[in-house]
């Protein structure tokens, strides 16, 4: 069965990047462009992995994620977070949120592939 | 020969003169008419009594056993006298501002007005005045035997007595009626103080008779009398140069410590002026004084018969040659002598005795309640009566016990010796700060007892020390034999008692001030009396000698401060229901007020000033002014501290906004850094993912080919364009732009930027006003393009309408030219307009491209262009103004 | 000495004087007070010569030379105090100058 990847995500030419790697990996790939509705879509939607970015209009990639772990239906939901700033820190505040991965911009096409897989491997093969 | 009641209707007679004159006086000086009594010839005459009828009879005497040594009683004042600026005038100046009444008051004074050190004085004093008392006593006594029973030399005993204590009764009645007629809080009486000037003048009289009478009648003329002295047992100078020096600083010493001096010195005086006088005639007297000394001496010794008395040749050598009337004038010399000395050391005494031993007492047993006048005025006179009475009866009582055998001069130089013990304290007081009542004290107390064991005791004569004590030293132990102390022997007994008297008294005095640590009163005293001249414009007038509500009123609004001061006082008044703003000086008020004022000047401090002033002694008004003064310095001194804290947090805060900015900066700084990042990084990813599928993706079609490839191109070229316009800021921020200045229309300038900005994509509707834009620029016309550029793509990317326009317009001011841009979209919120001219601040949230650098760049642009961009607030949409300055601007021609 | 100024009572706030004369007139005065207080220590001096007087019998000094050399100093230490101190007041007379 196909897994659904939900990339959220304000850069267009990045979300068709996203979009056309995961799809030639079997992925159904779904795109959301708005920090406000981020969190309803993902609800609505039920994907398998959320790809975040942390700067985007209307509401931080952080906020979202912080939304996203108070929710019982998201709480264990793998979340990779993709940001342009590379901080320590962004790291640490994104760890400290939940985040399930965190990828710096620009990323190796692989590595997305790879951590996307990982993140959903355990579902796929229970114990 | 003269009859013995004859002698006496001259006594009696001239008793009478001296009333009178003391009476006149009095009167004079009641009725203001002050001028002539206090001449300043009548306070150089008043200083003779230091000439007593020791030195009256006993200097001849003195010369006819042991030469010159009488001059040195005479050089010693002769040099304080002279050199009165350095010592005496300090002495008086302290003696009118702190209204001092003895020697005693002075030391104490200074000494935080310690009563305990008072006491010691005067008992010092006492001491060392009654056998000089009952010298003048027996003086007068012997002078009348040379007139009752010539040639017989001892007459009874119990007539003795009996002549003695008339003469006693007699001074002690004329001192109590002109020393204590009133109570000045000055201590002066103008009445005893003439009749001592008179005196003054008969003695001088007197003894200059003889002596010429003695030169010219008897030798023959100057030389003949100085041959006579040349052959004479006198004829050789003949002196130990101890005593010459050491009785010399002794009688220098004496003079200023003496009660009855200081009181004709320093209390009696009125005026600093007459010291001046008083610094050169008083030298003069003494100089005549003792001119005719050593001639009368030697004709003595020559005329009189061997075993004589020699005190009493100023008397039995007229005598002898049957001159009566100047025998009597004579007489009348040593009576003077003898009488003033008597009335004021009678004086000064009292004023001790009754100011440091009676008025304590009385005030102890009585409860302290001198609150009311009326009672201490009266206690304090009937002290002073009782005191002279005593101290004249001691006087007698001394010279009945004694038997008056010692030759006269060695009683004055006991006295003197014991007197010099004062002299450390008194210095040390008034030019050392450092001297404190500890070491005053203690070296006074040294002084007194070596003086005391060492020749006080010795010279009453065998029994007073036993002895074996006199030859082997006290307890056996012969390091303290009175006359050898610490086994140096073979020195005169007097100088050996002067030497180690003042000797361990200055060091004791020295080392206990070094080493203890002043009251507050002291240090403030100490003050006053050092820096005298500082703070002493001379006596002001002070009555009375009781609680005064003013003067507390006074000390306590400058202590306080008036308000605070009137409002208390106000307050007390109202509850005791007294009419007007004064209370009336209750215990429960005085004790509220120093509650009060001790929250100011410390609890002690307080007690002592408002005791001082209720309790009203002799202490001035100033002093307690003196301490409101300094504690209203120290109030002052505090309130500048608080200005200064004000200033320091004033500081504080401005370091703490300087820090706040500059943490701001920083954190605005690794903003700036995290936002170039992010915008570098954004294309970045672009381009490597997007080259990544192109170079790993296979079976893409040529058209993804085509797309992909051309999206890579497009980032890098928003790559290259940010690190432009980075590139760009920094260079005008650094100020390294160079400006291409150049003339052109400013409707020429608008119309490329509005070509360039709006090229493809949403079209925006933009109105201008081509008239208007006639205007002839001179300025870099590339970057003002620029800054165009960019404010009309801001108004195409970020203007949400669904028509979007933007308006042009161009307004002349009178030195500037505006150039507005005004879209009809939803403008920039009143928070963000502060922002958007920084770094990366994007006008809106909506994704437009830009890396937000743009309204920076402009903002940098015009301010190197000599004008400005501002966002214009009021607008319905967003509304940008730049602003050219008139002189880069040039009207079309 | 170190107390000059603070002794000077022409110096006090209380009496302000132009300063020309000040200073001029404040100049004499301070030489006339070092005068004054030289004057004891000299007296002083003159007077301790007799201790250097022998009291040998043969070459004593005779009673009558003593007697003229203490007067003769006396005299004059009288008659320098007497100039000391009507210059003094003199100075002190003059217009705003009283002590």
């Amino acid at each position: 069965m196909q897994k659904h990847v939900l990339v959220i995500e304000d850069e267009p030419n990045i979300i068709e990047a996203i979009s056309f790697i995961l799809s030639r990996d079997g992925w159904s790939v779904r795109t959301h462009s708005n920090g406000v509705t981020a969190v309803e879509t993902v609800l609505a939607r039920k994907p398998d992995v959320v790809i975040l970015d942390v700067m985007l209009p209307g509401k931080s990639g952080y906020d979202i994620l912080r939304e996203l772990r108070d929710l019982p239906e998201t709480r264990d939901l793998p979340i990779l977070m993709l940001t342009a700033r590379g901080q320590t820190k962004d790291r640490e505040l994104a760890e400290r949120a939940g985040v399930s991965h965190f990828m710096t911009k620009p990323f190796s096409n692989a590595e997305v592939i790879e951590a996307v897989r990982a993140l959903v491997a355990p579902v796929s093969d229970p114990p | 020969m003269i009859t013995l009641n004859a002698l006496i209707a001259v006594c009696l007679t001239y008793v009478v003169f001296l009333f009178a004159v003391a009476f006149v006086a009095e009167r004079s000086a009641l009725r203001g008419r002050v001028r002539w009594v206090r001449a300043p010839l009548v306070y150089t005459l008043s200083l003779s009594i230091y000439c007593t009828a020791w030195t009256f009879y006993g200097a001849v005497g003195s010369a006819a056993r042991s030469g010159f040594e009488y001059l040195t009683i005479y050089l010693g004042p002769s040099l304080v006298m002279i050199g009165w600026w350095w010592v005496l005038r300090k002495l008086v100046r302290i003696g009118r501002s702190q209204r001092i009444t003895s020697v005693a008051d002075l030391v104490s004074s200074r000494y935080g007005k310690s009563n305990l050190l008072a006491i010691c004085v005067t008992i010092l004093a006492v001491i060392g005045t009654t056998p000089y008392i009952a010298l003048q006593l027996q003086s007068v006594t012997l002078s009348f035997e040379v007139f009752a029973q010539p040639g017989v030399p001892s007459p009874e005993e119990g007539q003795r007595s009996y002549t003695a204590l008339w003469v006693a009764v007699g001074l002690a009645i004329f001192t109590v009626i002109f020393g204590t007629r009133n109570l000045d809080a000055n201590e002066r009486h103008h009445g005893v103080v003439m009749a001592i000037a008179v005196e003054a003048v008969v003695k001088l009289a007197a003894l200059m008779a003889v002596g010429i009478f003695v030169v010219w009648g008897l030798s023959g003329g100057v030389a003949e009398t100085l041959a006579r002295i040349d052959s004479s047992e006198l004829g050789q100078w003949q002196m130990d140069g101890g005593r010459w020096a050491g009785l010399t600083l002794l009688s220098a010493a004496a003079f200023l410590c003496l009660p009855r001096m200081f009181q004709v010195l320093v209390v009696e005086s009125d005026d600093e002026g007459h010291l001046r006088t008083a610094s050169w005639a008083f030298p003069l007297y003494l100089m005549m004084m003792s001119l005719f000394v050593v001639p009368i001496a030697v004709v003595g010794l020559d005329l009189m018969p061997p075993g004589s008395n020699p005190d009493l040749f100023v008397l039995t050598v007229p005598l002898a040659t049957g001159q009566e009337g100047l025998a009597v004038l004579s007489f009348l010399g040593g009576f003077s002598s003898a009488t003033s000395m008597v009335i004021v050391a009678a004086i000064a005494l009292s004023t001790m005795v009754s100011n440091h031993i009676v008025m304590p007492i009385w005030l102890r047993l009585t409860g302290g309640g001198a609150s009311v006048s009326g009672d201490v005025r009266s206690v304090v006179l009937l002290a002073r009566r009782l005191s002279i009475a005593g101290v004249v009866g001691l006087g007698y009582l001394y010279y009945s016990l004694s038997g008056g055998g010692t030759a006269l001069a060695t009683i004055g130089f006991v006295s003197f010796v014991g007197m010099a013990q004062v002299l450390p304290a008194m210095l040390g007081g008034i030019f050392w700060r450092g001297a404190t009542r500890t070491g005053a004290l203690g070296g006074l107390i040294t002084g007194f007892t070596i003086w005391i064991y060492a020749l006080f005791l010795p010279s009453i004569g065998s029994g007073a020390l036993p002895d074996a004590v006199m030859t082997e030293g006290l307890f056996g132990l012969a390091w303290l034999r009175p006359q050898a102390l610490f086994g140096i022997v073979g020195l005169d007994p007097l100088l050996h008692a002067l030497l180690w008297s003042m000797t361990l008294n200055v060091i004791t005095f020295v080392v206990f001030s070094l080493a203890s640590f002043p009251s507050p009163l002291e240090r403030l005293q100490g003050a006053q009396f050092v820096n005298v001249f500082d703070h002493s414009g001379g006596p002001r007038s002070w009555a009375g000698g009781v609680a005064q509500t003013e003067d507390l009123m006074i000390m306590a609004q400058r202590i306080l401060g008036a308000p605070e001061a009137q409002a208390l006082f106000e307050r007390e008044a109202r509850r005791q229901g007294t009419r007007g703003p004064l209370p009336d000086p209750t215990p429960d008020f005085l004790e509220s007020l120093e509650r009060v004022l001790s929250g100011s000047v410390g609890a002690a401090t307080a007690h002592a000033m408002v005791g001082q002033i209720v309790g009203g002694m002799s202490v001035s008004v100033e002093d307690l002014m003196a301490v409101a003064d300094e504690s209203a310095q120290l109030m002052e001194y505090s309130a500048r501290l608080e200005t200064q804290s004000n200033e320091l947090s004033r500081t504080a805060r401005q370091l703490r906004e300087a820090n706040q900015k500059l943490t701001r900066l920083s954190v605005q700084k690794d903003a700036f850094l995290t936002q170039i990042s992010h915008e570098l990084r954004t294309p970045m990813t672009s381009i490597r993912a997007f080259s990544e599928i192109l170079r790993d993706s296979t079976g893409l079609t040529a058209g993804e080919q085509i797309k992909y490839a051309s999206i890579i191109h497009d980032e890098a070229i928003r790559l290259t364009r940010l690190l432009d316009d980075l590139l760009d800021l920094s260079v005008l921020e650094n100020g390294q732009v160079h400006l291409n200045l150049r003339q052109g229309k400013l409707g020429e300038v608008l119309d490329r930027a509005a070509a360039a900005a709006n090229d493809g994509g949403l079209s925006l509707r933009i109105r201008r006003d081509a008239r208007r834009e006639q205007v002839m620029l001179n300025t870099d016309l590339d970057r003002l393009s620029q800054v165009f550029i960019n404010l009309i793509a801001n108004a195409r990317k970020y203007c949400i309408s669904d028509q979007p326009e933007l308006s042009i317009q161009v307004t002349d001011d009178s030195d500037l030219l505006f150039i507005d841009f005004v879209d009809n979209g939803e403008g920039v919120s009143a928070e963000a307009q502060d922002m958007i001219f920084e770094k990366f601040a994007r006008v809106s949230d909506s994704q437009a491209g830009g890396a937000g650098l743009g309204l920076a760049i402009s903002r940098q642009i015009m301010t190197r262009l000599g004008g400005g961009i501002v966002y214009l607030p009021g607008h319905k949409g967003a509304a940008f103004r730049v602003m050219l300055p008139r002189n880069y601007a040039m009207a079309a021609q | 000495m170190t107390e000059d100024g603070a002794e000077d009572p022409l110096r006090t706030p209380a009496r302000p004087r132009s300063p020309l004369f000040l200073q001029r007139e404040s100049y004499r005065r301070r030489r006339l007070i070092d005068a004054a207080r030289f004057l004891p220590i000299l007296g002083l001096l003159l007077w301790a010569v007799p201790l250097l007087w022998s009291g040998g019998p043969e070459d004593a000094m005779p009673g009558s030379g003593a007697l003229i050399y203490i007067f003769g100093i006396w005299t004059a230490l009288v008659v320098a105090a007497f100039v000391l101190s009507v210059r003094l007041r003199r100075n002190e007379e003059k217009p705003g100058g009283g002590a």
